[in-house]
């Protein structure tokens, strides 16, 4: 049930961190383990808390219900459930679950003998989140800086605190990651279409390997990064994008407070500029 | 002691040179004579070049020399051809589209966004015949031609920015401006003259796909690294000739998420992704303004925002000072 052609002979026992063997079994086709049981826990409650709060709030449109933090007046204090102790209760599953789900992909690297590079690649995700909603709220000393949990709340809430510094596109960090969005899915898209061009080149004709995806590249763009190179490419791309999104945020306010067009003035006013006479 | 090998090349070999497959006849022949970089080589291929430039990528590299040459010499005009403030004020410097007066005249004066519509149709140009060349050395090769589309979704968003919604809207002042920061204040603006374009469902989707193809690239690039031990990298062998790397690298995801691709139909998601980004976001554009005055106001007749209430004190515009001393700082005056 629920196995692949090949999949029994790698279903073996071992590897986990936590738990001996108490949770080392597969339900379907899902690994268990020790964080499989706290990460359903965690998702458990934290889906059936929203649930609640839509209930209890004023709409069941689906992009409309938002779970809002606390007021910025409660400060960093636990709030009451139906004006922000809902959201710092979810904010709690959340990361539990985030990293109940890594660690469970550790133990699945761990069975199948591979890197841990998916693991470390979802820990910038956590990151980020973690940023925006613990790290950026503690020091700005209220939780009620984090977003909001809601379709079209939490747009607003970027669109906010983007105009709250005047123009966010002047922001360095962010400008890097936007870059890296881009940059990555530029590359994704280079891959994805070589590695389809090669296996699928047509009726009648043979399919392509190596030799033929590096020519391709090195008679369009002069270089061909190669089979191993894209992946390491896209692995750091990838992640400067997730790891430059949680830079950019905390930076806004904790560390710069005001509009970030401001922040170019050290460039503009280098003593370089003024070098043979005003300009 | 951590090795890392996964992620940079240890020991690099050079062998003789990749000449790439035989051309076809009549076909003009490869360029340029190869040579190794032991820095590429830590991450790739040492290997650069040669290369094949064929009629249409002489021609492309032609026009879009032309094109830069066009929007640098107008921005060194516009600070009086001073290098040292060229330098400095680079990062703000602008190539503007024609003034809304001008319309969709194809020969506005040359200094009121003539230059822009030259610099324009070079750089599209050169963007075309680029297309072609990508298009005719994946059909010399032998190859599909995927790439080729994935690239004609990110021109249609290029087109649709900068000549169809102009037409559509019936004045070239609706294109975006040539320049770092003027590029980025036409975006900035454009959403905000448009109710806020988070409201849009068409940019929803191009956002929920960028962040997608990160995320997918992430998760894709991690399990090819972490199978790379087992010969995991050489992806259409693995296709054809499904080995260990290709079975863990399943099982890791459907033990995961209780679902897995194989590595041929991951690269059919990661292509879907990374093409759907612009093929959406230029639907998007090209509703803005055409279909679709204000976005948020739409948001709230069809049931995605709720009528937001004015706030109190906030003034309805931003003081007059306060305003003109932002214009100057952005401006570098």
């Amino acid at each position: 049930m629920a196995m692949l052609s090949f999949e029994r002979k790698y279903r073996i026992a071992g590897g986990t961190l936590v738990g001996g063997s108490l949770f080392d079994f597969w339900v379907g086709p899902f690994y268990v383990g020790f964080f499989g049981v706290t990460a359903a826990f965690f998702a458990l409650l934290g889906t059936l808390l929203i649930v609640y709060g839509a209930a209890i709030g004023p709409t069941w449109a689906l992009f409309q219900i938002s779970i809002d933090p606390p007021p910025i007046a409660n400060g960093l204090a636990f709030a009451p459930l139906k004006h922000g102790g809902l959201w710092q209760i979810i904010t709690v599953c959340a990361l539990g679950a985030f990293v109940s789900w890594a660690l469970r992909q550790v133990e699945i690297c761990r069975k199948l003998g591979m890197g841990y590079h998916v693991p470390v690649a979802f820990s910038f995700a956590i990151l980020a989140y973690a940023s925006l909603n613990v790290v950026r709220p503690i020091l700005l000393g209220a939780w009620g800086y984090g977003f909001p949990y809601g379709i079209m709340s939490h747009l607003d809430w970027v669109s906010n605190v983007g105009y709250q510094h005047l123009h966010f596109h002047y922001n360095p960090a962010h400008m890097i990651a936007v870059t890296c969005f881009f940059t990555t899915t530029f590359a994704l898209g280079l891959h994805a279409g070589e590695i389809l061009a090669a296996a699928n080149p047509g009726k009648g004709k043979p399919v392509k390997y190596d030799e033929y995806e590096s020519a391709y590249f090195r008679d369009t763009i002069a270089y061909s990064i190669g089979e191993i190179g894209i992946h390491r490419l896209g692995y750091f791309l990838a992640l400067n994008a997730g790891l430059w999104s949680a830079v950019c945020i905390i930076i806004s306010g904790p560390f710069w407070t005001q509009g970030w067009p401001y922040w170019w003035d050290w460039y503009l006013n280098l003593p370089i500029w003024s070098t043979g006479g005003k300009i | 002691m951590p090795q890392f090998h996964t992620l940079w090349t240890h020991i690099e070999l050079r062998g003789p040179d990749e000449a790439g497959p035989p051309l076809q006849i009549g076909s003009p022949g490869r360029i340029g004579k190869p040579f190794h970089s032991q820095w590429l080589g830590r991450i790739g291929e040492m290997q650069v070049l040669p290369t094949h430039l064929g009629p249409t990528g002489v021609a492309s590299l032609l026009c879009g020399f032309i094109a830069i040459e066009i929007i640098g010499l107008n921005m060194l005009a516009s600070v009086d051809w001073n290098p040292v403030r060229f330098i400095r004020l680079l990062p703000f410097l602008s190539l503007d589209p024609p003034p809304a007066k001008y319309g969709l005249d194809p020969f506005p004066p040359l200094r009121e966004g003539g230059w822009w519509l030259m610099a324009g149709f070079f750089l599209t140009a050169a963007i075309l015949l680029w297309w072609v060349k990508m298009y005719r050395r994946a059909r010399a090769l032998g190859m599909g031609t995927h790439i080729p589309w994935c690239f004609a979704s990110a021109i249609w968003l290029y087109l649709v920015l900068g000549f169809i919604r102009p037409i559509a809207m019936g004045s070239w002042s609706e294109a975006v401006p040539f320049g770092v920061i003027p590029h980025l204040n036409w975006t900035a603006t454009f959403s905000v003259r448009y109710g806020n374009i988070f409201y849009n469902p068409f940019h929803m989707l191009s956002i929920s796909f960028l962040y997608g193809s990160t995320m997918l690239f992430a998760m894709h690039a991690g399990t090819i690294l972490a199978v790379t031990p087992l010969g995991g990298e050489r992806e259409t062998h693995q296709i054809t000739d499904r080995g260990t790397a290709a079975e863990r690298a399943a099982l890791f995801w459907r033990w995961t998420m209780g679902f897995n691709s194989n590595y041929e139909s991951i690269h059919r998601w990661l292509y879907w992704f990374a093409t759907l980004v612009t093929l959406t976001g230029g639907i998007g554009i090209l509703a803005t303004g055409t279909l679709v005055d204000n976005w948020y106001l739409w948001g709230v007749k069809n049931g995605l925002a709720p009528q937001y209430r004015p706030a109190p004190d906030l003034p309805a515009a931003p003081p007059a000072k306060a305003l003109k001393t932002m214009q100057d700082k952005v401006l570098g005056r």
